[in-house]
């Protein structure tokens, strides 16, 4: 098989804080021998609230983001849920409406640049997955998860709208029952745990502006996965992980019950049944301390 | 070619009468199914062939009533539209027929949809116009006109997407994704003069656009495709080009973006943060903000990161912005 090559988007807490995340990103690519040219001109996405401000500035910024991987020829490839969403959904409305993409276009053309449309925008769960292969990751667990039940957590942003996102990776994922994460947890040797709360939200965008909402999302999400007798929870969403790892104090109080589970990027997961150290996966920058390693 | 024109499938049904019931209970039925059956096919077979006392709402058959809404394994649908096949094969052969919601059940899959009709009734779902009662000439909507609607008309009430919001569920005041749909309806239709009426109602806090998740599940669930969260994006929109957006935690949360990619390209998670919630209300984060710290996971101001070429996004960021703050 040729190597496989990406344009990477790390969006902005791969850089700030989830540093974690990154470096399993990294580590995970090295592994698999899978190339990565970072985005290093790419803004913000806007993360889903700058839309809500300014949705044309949203959308030009994204398609410069875009540009840039189609400069290099190659598919983007995100590791967060939110910039998935906001980049594909850029796409989908700029190749769907003509009009639009030449008003975007006329905005790109000051700084010398052209959205043309040429590359696809996919999320590194799918790119290791459809990509790269179930059986060849299999194959090369050193190390595999075997004593763990694990409850995979989506991420909204990955599995809705289904009708977008199906448009940019190659699996069918149905948002009521998703499958991609319970497969990778299956691969790495686990055991995925299925609970009502899986495929739900995590509450992170509203965790400003309706604390309560957010907090009370967080906690069922995490004790859904406690009753299912998860030791561990994945996500492939930073974001997602943010809430998970950070909040539990919060989702705590507003549930009225103590909840608390370590939860791992899916890369973290990955990294780990291919061999990778604790400290090559960032393990150490986790709030809720990761016990089992 | 042989193709399966049946498949046995597991109905688990829910039951429940408010008036003689303390719990709700699930009753099974295990049938053969064919491929042209529709789940409110399989509700008739079951009231007609095995217990006349099951209750559900139908009426037209053609998905455009909107009283058939129910959720089959949690995902909200019409019964009238929804073909058996497609749900055995997302969920295989065991289906659990469920209300739209469980706590506002009456008698098994009926609700009482008074909280729905309440949360219309907020933001003046109808056409508000001064017209004259014999005009001289007809009052005409362009089609490009109409187009600005988004086929938010294309809502039928059925309340699938109202009782799939998590914000809803939680908070009872946010008026929801069919209300919000709505309200956009009207206050986008050229004819209407009660637009900022409803802006304001829609810029409330607690009950207003600001509390929406983002989770798309109204987009996923609606059977007509309205896709309730565009209208909501753009009724943020409108508040903002109205320029009655109040200087509150959510509307600087949804404006420090367009700062932080000014300033550095990607998002100063902390400044954004401090923005929002303003120099005192920052502080309720300052706990979480040190067990951050402790682990790296915070960027301190003066190591903030910075894209390449921000001198492009700067610019961009000038010659593209439509509205102010």
């Amino acid at each position: 098989m040729e190597k496989l090559k990406y344009a990477l988007f790390t969006g902005c807490t791969a850089k700030e804080s989830t540093p974690e995340q990154m470096m399993a990103t990294l580590a995970v690519a090295n592994k698999l021998g899978i190339e990565l040219v970072e985005l290093t001109e790419a803004s913000c996405c806007g993360a889903s609230h700058l839309q809500d401000y300014d949705d044309f500035l949203s959308l030009v910024l994204n398609a410069r983001n875009i540009a840039y991987a189609e400069k290099h020829g190659l598919t983007m490839v995100t590791i967060c849920n939110t910039c998935q969403l906001n980049t594909a959904m850029t796409k989908h409305r700029l190749d769907h409406n003509a009009e639009l993409k030449a008003k975007v276009n006329a905005k790109l053309s000051e700084v010398g640049l052209e959205y043309k449309g040429t590359s696809q925008i996919t999320h590194f769960l799918y790119a290791i997955i459809d990509d790269f292969g179930l059986d060849k990751i299999k194959e090369m667990v050193v190390k595999p998860l075997s004593q763990f039940n694990i409850a995979p957590f989506y991420g909204c942003h990955n599995i809705r709208p289904s009708e977008l996102q199906n448009e940019t990776h190659k699996g069918h994922e149905n948002p009521y029952k998703p499958t991609s994460l319970d497969d990778l947890i299956i691969a790495c040797g686990g055991a995925s745990v299925d609970y009502e709360e899986k495929n739900k939200c995590c509450g992170f965008h509203a965790e400003l502006q309706a604390p309560r909402t957010a907090a009370i999302l967080t906690g069922n999400a995490v004790a859904g996965a406690m009753d299912a007798n998860a030791d561990w929870m994945v996500t492939p969403c930073p974001l997602c992980h943010l809430k998970l790892d950070t909040q539990t104090h919060h989702a705590s109080v507003a549930i009225g019950r103590e909840v608390s589970l370590p939860v791992l990027h899916m890369q973290q997961m990955v990294g780990l049944a291919l061999g990778c150290t604790s400290a090559e996966l960032g393990l150490n920058h986790h709030v809720t301390k990761v016990n089992f390693v | 070619m042989d193709t399966i024109k049946s498949k046995q499938v597991t109905f688990k049904v829910f039951r429940f009468n408010e008036e003689t019931d303390y719990l709700p209970y699930y009753n099974t039925y295990t049938l053969d199914v064919t491929h042209e059956e529709v789940v409110l096919d399989i509700l008739n077979r079951i009231k007609w062939d095995h217990d006349g006392s099951l209750s559900y709402r139908r009426s037209c058959r053609h998905g455009i009533c909107g009283v058939c809404s129910i959720k089959a394994n949690g995902k909200g649908i019409l019964a009238c539209k929804t073909r058996l096949f497609d749900l055995v094969e997302t969920f295989g052969s065991e289906i659990t027929l469920e209300p739209l919601s469980i706590k506002r059940a009456i008698k098994d899959l009926i609700i009482d949809k008074k909280d729905f009709w309440d949360k219309h009734a907020q933001v003046q779902p109808f056409l508000v116009s001064d017209i004259e009662e014999h005009p001289a000439q007809e009052h005409l909507v362009s089609p490009h006109d109409a187009e600005k609607l988004l086929e938010a008309d294309y809502c039928i009430q059925c309340g699938a997407c109202h009782y799939s919001c998590p914000a809803l569920a939680i908070n009872e005041e946010f008026i929801g994704p069919a209300a919000f749909a709505a309200a956009y309806r009207f206050s986008a239709d050229v004819r209407d003069e009660a637009s900022l009426e409803r802006l304001h109602v829609v810029n409330e806090e607690a009950q207003g656009v600001w509390d929406c998740v983002k989770c798309m599940e109204c987009a996923e669930v609606c059977p007509k495709e309205v896709n309730p969260i565009e209208k909501i994006t753009k009724l943020h929109n409108m508040v903002f080009e109205a320029n009655i957006a109040k200087n509150n935690v959510a509307t600087r949360h949804a404006v420090g973006f367009a700062h932080s990619i000014e300033k550095h390209g990607l998002l100063d998670e902390g400044e954004l943060v401090r923005y929002s919630e303003g120099n005192i209300g920052v502080l309720k984060h300052v706990p979480v903000a040190l067990k951050m710290f402790a682990k790296g996971k915070i960027v301190l101001p003066w190591n903030m990161p910075k894209a390449d070429k921000l001198d492009e996004i700067k610019k961009l960021v000038k010659s593209s912005s439509t509205v102010k703050f």
